[in-house]
């Protein structure tokens, strides 16, 4: 047993670290023929993106070894201080931060950036895991709840001051985790009802949505009329008037911050998304252009190297935030639809693995590590193909950049980790 | 693992709408993908010359000249001296900015074009300065020329294709030119040629990263074939010279080939109006006018009621249906009755009162009640007059009346012949011959061409058959083998009956109407004829001086030419009509007028029928405006 112990490999799960490094390896051969011009030769050097991103890779092997080498129980002791270690370089940012495209996110070491936030997500995960593994946490006591929430969102608010709205987004993925412990769905739904009010307010105007509503809920407080009698409103009528007030509110304010607050520029991309503005050259260049290199793909694609679009240059950000659309265009739906497989299969082999921790800690990591890489794949593929608005954030292994390849890198292997010990009682 | 059924749900969903999207935009989408024509890929163009135009004898109609467009890219452009630049174009500083604006609006980093069709002399001047203008060059495009200033209504002009069609085209790209008008539009893809095309691959700079393919798709441009007309240039520019101060239309044909001679509408213009910079004010001219309607062919679309010429029609369906002979006779009691009541009756001006008249002599004096006689006769040999008027109207289409001609030019009216149904569907009594009399003598409601009459008369000079009128005799040189062109057209009468007709026709510039307009040596037939006309004033009928309408051919064996002349409130087809159309004879038949006619050729070039025109204006305005 303690031999076994002292293997660092010993008991880790080959299928996710073989998953790993196919999305990584698929992801980088898909960054060289993005970012490939004609001149560049050499393969390892710091003058090019693809040759950056393969030293960023090679130097995942030392992280991912380090990562094995701790046991288990030292992840789960030094939860706190790793997060608060990550609330710290996120303050830090503010004074010391380079402003990159209008927004504080990054420090600067010469050739190296790092960005905090792709790694805040991992330790948030490791925080939360520890407070809700507490034998005597319960989610039922609001109390409870709401230090899950500050543990949660007080990173995301940071990252959304810096300004970096896409980062702080994934936050919310969290939610599926609490879910998973115990939090009563209401309160997904009701996110999930707002959100349905906010996207229709925007469609069709405050106007329309109020007299709509209003009405739907006339007709739904009557029959709760008819149902109940006259008790159920004596008894109700402060729910029902507040339920109008909500939801009068909620869709007046959205009207009015969208008309009103909102910057243009994240206006247009609601607006062209919902099919209310059409823009092949401004805004809405880099989703047109994106999914026309897509659709250019066919079935199998024009093999690897040789999509003109791509080479071309034809479509903005495609190493990073756009990667999806190199492999729309060179490996065509077979390869689309192999990584959209792939992802889904890391993803249930995590939860899969997870659910089978005897251990709360490991389970409740395991699953915000899937719920934080299922909310990147949603929100990246889904701004690629054209069906959710432009939200810059990477591709998981796949898009360019060390930070982002490190954070998901450090992400997936301290569950890795932690997997291998399950059966050891810590 | 109850609780982690929602991810494993929303993961699964996920999942399968992102595969269906890509299935939708990869193999649904993906299959229109067209891999050559796509922004990775730039095309670049030679272009071909356009062919040539020349005339039956080979004088050149149509050629091509250099033009100098100066082109812009906006993105190349350095800080300039823009007063200088603004004299060197001779435009102001403000039209300067415009067109800088206008160009950096449509794309900063492609070329378009700043000023069109610079003059030549400008053009040289400019050249040698141009160096010092970055971003500024200059392109040459190649346009019309037209070495003789006439036939425009023939030939036709050029334009840009118009945006719509530039999308959906798979050939025209925007700003490019073709054929609008005429032949230029008729035959656009024989004088076009075909583009040479040149395939890059390039970034999203536009910038050329190499060949495509290595030149897989790369095609050499095609130059245009040349074009030989049938057109007699000489008649034409004669015919357009005769029609000056006179609106209306004459087409001449050879009667043995179809082939068209001359086609004049009056007022016309000189085709060269439609090149060159003066070319956007110019066609406001032309095509604006709503009066003289400059750009209205109307030897083409001219459709009015034949009048008597078509007397000839009724009397060969008469002959063919056997209902008359030659010998046949009918009495003129200076008009004809075809109804009780007072009003019901035709006026004839033939001045034979209640004496037998027979055939010949009914066509030379243009009879109305010979022919009245026979129209009935015609449509009661049958028990039905439903029957009896759609085999009427069965001979008369023989003819190539009352539908398009089908000749190579892309204008074009049916006109109207009718027949038993559209009279059925009309008249809520049951009706006869009487009820419909005036088509008798070509009145009523049938609509006729110039075109479809000089090709009516073509018919009679062949003695029952006709090819249908082209315009293009050749192309690159080689004879056409249309067979819409070169296979005859046999009509429903029987040559026999046509002599009887063709020698009334020969006594009418003998003895009758046409005989002050006599050549000598030259034994012309025809018929004239007067189209009444009307406009709309008050709601109410006005009617205008008549149209004057003459067909002949010649010479009467063997003949050489068959024309229609239509002259616009000409009147008595005699005063007018006749003297131009021995003219135009005598011009074909012996090249020129001799001296003893050249009276009649000052007399005609003469005559203008301005003032008559011009009383008609003020009407027209005022009901337009309503105030009348």
């Amino acid at each position: 047993m303690r031999q076994e112990r002292n293997n660092i490999f010993a008991g880790i799960d080959w299928i996710l670290v073989i998953l790993f490094f196919a999305l990584v390896a698929f992801g980088w051969l898909n960054i060289y023929a993005a970012s490939k011009t004609e001149t560049d030769t050499s393969l390892l050097s710091f003058s090019t993106k693809y040759g950056k991103q393969l030293i960023f890779i090679s130097l995942t092997i030392p992280l991912i070894v380090t990562i094995l080498f701790f046991n288990s129980k030292f992840y789960e002791q030094f939860a706190s201080i790793f997060y608060f270690l990550s609330i710290f370089l996120l303050l830090m940012l503010f004074p010391f931060g380079k402003e990159i495209n209008g927004a504080k996110s990054w420090f600067n070491f010469g050739v190296l950036g790092l960005q905090p936030s792709e790694f805040a997500k991992a330790f948030t995960a490791l925080a939360i895991a520890k407070l809700l593994s507490d034998r005597l946490y319960s989610l039922k006591l609001i109390k409870n709840q709401i230090k899950a929430f500050i543990i949660i969102f007080f990173p995301a608010f940071l990252i959304f001051l810096q300004p970096d709205a896409g980062s702080a987004v994934i936050y919310l993925s969290f939610f599926f985790v609490l879910n998973r412990e115990g939090l009563t769905s209401n309160y997904i739904l009701l996110g999930t009802a707002f959100i349905m009010l906010f996207i229709l307010t925007i469609y069709f105007g405050y106007k329309w949505m109020i007299l709509s509503t209003f009405l739907l809920l006339t007709i739904l407080v009557f029959y709760l009329i008819y149902r109940g009698g006259k008790r159920f409103f004596r008894f109700n009528w402060h729910k029902i008037i507040s339920v109008y007030l909500v939801i009068g509110l909620f869709i007046f304010g959205t009207g009015y911050v969208y008309k009103n607050i909102l910057p243009s520029h994240q206006k247009d991309r609601f607006d062209i998304l919902l099919g209310k503005k059409i823009d092949k050259r401004g805004i809405g260049y880099n989703s047109y252009q994106s999914q026309l290199t897509i659709s250019s793909g066919g079935l199998k694609g024009k093999g690897f190297l040789k999509g003109d679009l791509t080479q071309g240059d034809f479509v903005p950000e495609q190493h990073t935030d756009y990667i999806f659309s190199t492999v729309g265009e060179e490996w065509g739906f077979i390869g689309t639809s192999l990584v959209v497989i792939l992802f889904m299969a890391l993803m249930y082999r995590i939860i899969y693995l997870a659910e089978t921790h005897t251990n709360k800690f490991g389970r409740i990591y395991g699953y915000s590590v899937a719920s934080i890489l299922f909310f990147h794949v949603i929100v990246n593929i889904g701004m690629v193909i054209g069906l959710l608005p432009t939200v810059g954030i990477p591709l998981p292994f796949f898009s360019y950049g060390g930070s982002s390849l490190w954070g998901f890198t450090i992400l997936l292997f301290i569950f890795i980790r932690l997997d291998a010990h399950k059966n050891y009682d810590w | 693992m109850q609780r982690s059924f929602l991810l494993y749900f929303l993961i699964t969903l996920t999942g399968c709408i992102f595969i269906g999207r890509l299935f939708q935009l990869q193999i649904i989408r993906g299959d229109n993908y067209d891999p050559i024509h796509n922004a990775a890929v730039k095309i670049e163009y030679a272009y071909p010359e356009r062919g040539y135009i020349y005339d039956r004898n080979g004088k050149l109609l149509v050629a091509n000249q250099l033009s100098y467009d100066v082109m812009v890219q906006p993105n190349k452009v350095k800080p300039l001296d823009t007063l200088e630049f603004c004299r060197l174009l001779k435009i102001d500083k403000q039209n300067f900015l415009k067109r800088f604006k206008k160009a950096e609006k449509y794309a900063t980093y492609l070329p378009s074009v700043f000023l069109k069709q610079l003059a030549k002399e400008d053009f040289a001047y400019l050249q040698e300065k141009l160096h010092k203008y970055a971003g500024f060059y200059i392109q040459k495009r190649i346009i019309r020329d037209y070495p003789i200033k006439a036939a425009a209504n023939v030939l036709g002009y050029i334009g840009e294709v118009n945006e719509e069609k530039a999308k959906k085209s798979n050939y025209y790209q925007q700003g490019e030119l073709e054929g609008k008008d005429g032949v230029e539009r008729q035959y656009e893809n024989i004088l076009r040629g075909r583009k040479g095309k040149k395939y890059f691959r390039r970034n999203n700079l536009n910038k050329v990263t190499g060949s495509f393919e290595n030149g897989k798709y790369d095609t050499l441009a095609q130059n245009g074939q040349d074009l030989t007309l049938t057109l007699d240039i000489d008649l034409q520019i004669y015919a357009q010279k005769l029609m000056t101060g006179k609106r209306g239309g004459i087409v001449a044909i050879e009667p043995s080939s179809g082939e068209i001679l001359a086609l004049v509408t009056a007022p016309s213009y000189d085709p060269n109006m439609l090149v060159g910079r003066k070319r956007s004010k110019n066609s406001v001219i032309l095509f604006k006018d709503s009066i003289t309607k400059p750009s209205y062919d109307r030897g083409l679309l001219a459709a009015y009621p034949p009048g008597s010429p078509f007397k000839m029609m009724n009397a060969l369906i008469g002959l063919q249906e056997n209902v008359i002979n030659q010998k046949t006779t009918f009495r003129c009691y200076g008009g004809f009755r075809y109804g009780y009541r007072k009003d019901e009756f035709m006026k004839c001006h033939c001045d034979i009162y209640a004496r037998p008249i027979k055939l010949k002599t009914a066509i030379a004096k243009s009879c109305n009640s010979y022919f009245s006689n026979t129209y009935k006769r015609i449509l009661e040999k049958d028990n039905k007059p439903t029957e009896g008027q759609n085999n009427w109207s069965k001979h008369v289409k023989s003819f190539g009346l009352g539908n398009y001609l089908g000749y190579d030019l892309p204008a074009g009216v049916p006109g109207l012949i009718p027949d038993g149904k559209y009279y059925d569907d009309r008249l809520n009594y049951s009706w006869n011959g009487s009820s419909i009399i005036s088509n008798a003598i070509g009145q009523g409601e049938i609509l006729t061409t110039p075109i479809q009459l000089a090709n009516f008369t073509a018919a009679i000079a062949n003695r029952g058959y006709f090819y249908t009128p082209h315009i293009v005799k050749k192309i690159d040189n080689e004879k056409i083998d249309n067979e819409n062109f070169t296979t005859k057209k046999n009509t429903t009468i029987d040559k026999e009956y046509f002599k009887p007709v063709v020698e009334a026709m020969f006594e009418v510039f003998k003895t009758g109407t046409g005989k002050y307009s006599q050549v000598k040596g030259i034994k012309i037939c025809g018929k004239t004829g007067t189209a009444e006309n009307f406009i709309l004033v008050d709601g109410e009928k006005e009617q205008l001086e008549d149209h004057s309408i003459l067909v002949a051919f010649a010479p009467k064996d063997n003949p050489k030419i068959a024309l229609a002349v239509f002259v616009e409130n000409g009147g008595y087809g005699s005063t007018i009509a006749a003297p131009i159309t021995s003219l135009i004879i005598e011009k074909y038949l012996n090249g020129q007028i001799s001296s003893r006619n050249r009276y009649r050729e000052q007399n005609m070039l003469a005559i203008s029928l301005q003032e008559v025109y011009d009383k008609q204006i003020p009407k027209q305005e005022e009901i337009a405006s309503g105030t009348k």
